[in-house]
């Protein structure tokens, strides 16, 4: 399974990476990281349908995780990537709006990375 | 006819008008005109009683006689003393001829002409002495006159100069009043001032309480996560070493010293926030020591970014930076030169914020902070792609209390205390470069 983060903090990467240590090592998730939402879509276009599930900040300049969101919900219909969006604890705000641009699921800052794991579990 | 009775008539009338103004007059007045009315009656008797002649002469130098004694006796008629001169030789002459016709008949018909004669000297002498009297007389009251008026100027001098004291008495009083009110005035507006100045701080400070959380968030969530893939992954190197696989092991110990190398940049970076907000709203202690430059724009462009998202969700823009490494440190005051260009950044945003609300196609609202380094002073420019400053107003940005914001979003004292920070703090400038449409630069010149 290829997921693809979006963060504007790079050294979410080295958490990733070590965080699914065993999952990358197995095999059984690849990640790729892209540091800003202009650079999330750079890649989608290039290596289209390879990510079937998107992590996103949404949080970021420039282009917000909102933005990045709706644009991926109209471009790539099919099959439609899986998008999880990443939100500051108790910002009722974006979290109805990721909800109404047809975000898939949530998570709050700080990430939960054991929670992480069982949604990504049943998600395979 | 009986000349003495005429004189009695007409010294009683000179005495009553020349003494008509002094007091107890009124007894004398009445025995005066007693006097008068009785020589009258005496000179009308003389003329028709023409027999009687002798005996009316000499009852006429007698009365003549006993009016001189009183006038000299009497203290009352003390100022008419000059009649008793005039009047007196002829009354002792005119008596002593008498006496000569009556005693010496003889003597006085041999010498008669002579004896006239003197009584002629004497009448003489009495006009004369009367006339000398009246004149002097005449220079006396003029004299009294002038006393009197400078008497009466002196009072109305003395009358003014009361009334002046009271005028320039009452002139000082509200001089005095109104010195107050401005002092009092300038008081207010002094403390009024501080507080403009503490408000604009705090305005500013609330900008960047949102950015501040955001920014401290980040690197805490950093701080928990890695510690704890740090915790796990030294669960997997014990599991590693039990093995025996010792390769591994070390890769995994690689991670975590990397891992808290991690830790300490973020803990850091916190740091370095709470730090900056600290100094930020700290008036006192304003000493200028060496700053990095660079580190203070980025620290207050993310702030102010960050500030703005957490207010505003729609807002967003492209924040792009070119940081000259070769500056190194130079003496300002940090929190001082962090509010300025906090300030410029923050009006930057907001420029091309409202540019965005007119769904320009293409658009892309871009804020460019960057450095550089000149031979004698560091220039700090915050470029933004907004509307432009109109020129009928940019001469106008600096002034205190001016701002294009809707009533009640800017004190419009940002720029103003910018200015004042950087030209009188600094000794630098503040440049202003604008094209309406394309958008605004401002340069930030400090010597170094």
């Amino acid at each position: 399974m290829k997921i693809l983060v979006v963060d504007d903090e790079q050294d979410v990467q080295v958490l990733f990476e070590q965080r699914f240590r065993k999952e990358i090592k197995a095999g059984e998730m690849q990640f790729v990281f892209a540091f800003s939402g202009e650079n999330a879509l750079a890649y989608l276009n290039q290596h289209e349908h390879e990510a079937v599930l998107i992590l996103s900040d949404i949080n970021m300049p420039g282009m917000s995780g909102l933005d990045l969101l709706e644009k991926i919900k109209k471009t790539y219909v099919k099959p439609p990537p899986i998008v999880m969006m990443i939100t500051a604890y108790g910002d009722a705000e974006n979290f109805n709006m990721a909800k109404n641009l047809g975000a898939d699921d949530f998570l709050t800052k700080p990430l939960d990375f054991t929670l992480l794991k069982e949604k990504l579990k049943t998600i395979n | 006819m009986n000349f003495d009775f005429l004189l009695i008539v007409f010294v009683a009338r000179y005495l009553r008008t020349a003494l008509k103004n002094t007091q107890q007059n009124s007894v004398w007045d009445d025995r005066l005109k007693l006097a008068m009315y009785v020589a009258i009656a005496l000179f009308v008797a003389s003329v028709i009683f023409r027999d009687a002649e002798t005996i009316m002469a000499w009852v006429g130098h007698l009365c003549l006689l006993g009016c001189i004694y009183i006038l000299y006796k009497e203290t009352f008629f003390k100022p008419a003393k000059s009649l008793i001169v005039a009047i007196l030789p002829y009354a002792v002459v005119a008596t002593i001829i008498q006496f000569l016709q009556l005693v010496l008949p003889s003597f006085y018909r041999g010498n008669h002409s002579m004896v006239d004669s003197l009584k002629g000297f004497a009448v003489l002498w009495g006009i004369g002495v009367w006339m000398v009297t009246i004149k002097q007389k005449k220079e006396l009251d003029k004299t009294n006159e002038k006393v009197v008026q400078q008497e009466h100027d002196n009072r109305i001098i003395t009358a003014m100069k009361d009334e002046l004291e009271v005028q320039v008495a009452e002139r000082t009083a509200e001089l005095t009043r109104q010195k107050e009110a401005l002092e009092t005035a300038l008081q207010e507006l002094q403390s009024t001032q501080a507080q403009l100045i503490q408000s604009e701080k705090m305005a500013s400070l609330g900008e960047l309480t949102a950015g501040i959380a955001h920014e401290i968030q980040n690197p805490l969530n950093f701080v928990n996560n890695f510690s704890e893939v740090s915790n796990e992954l030294i669960g997997e190197m014990n599991e590693e070493l039990s093995k025996g696989d010792i390769a591994e092991a070390m890769m995994i110990a690689d991670d975590i010293r990397q891992n808290l190398e991690k830790i300490n940049h973020h803990g850091k970076r916190a740091d370095a926030i709470v730090k900056g907000m600290l100094q930020h709203s700290r008036s006192s202690n304003s000493i200028k020591e060496p700053t990095d430059i660079n580190k203070l724009a980025d620290e207050y462009f993310r702030l102010a970014y960050h500030g703005l998202r957490a207010r505003d969700k729609s807002f967003n823009a492209t924040l792009k930076t070119d940081y000259d490494e070769t500056i190194g440190n130079i003496i300002i005051i940090p929190q001082d030169i962090g509010r300025v260009i906090l300030n410029l950044i923050t009006n930057a945003f907001y420029v091309v914020d409202e540019k965005r609300k007119f769904g320009i196609e293409g658009y892309e609202p871009t804020v460019f902070v960057s450095t550089k380094k000149r031979i004698d002073k560091v220039l700090i420019s915050v470029e933004d792609n907004g509307n432009g400053i109109p020129q009928s107003i940019v001469d106008k940005i600096f002034q205190p209390f001016f701002t294009t914001k809707p009533s009640g979003q800017g004190t419009g004292l940002g720029l103003s205390m910018s200015y004042d920070i950087v030209t009188q703090g600094h000794g630098g400038t503040i440049k202003v470069e604008t094209a309406v449409g394309k958008g605004t630069t401002f340069i930030i010149s400090l010597p170094i």
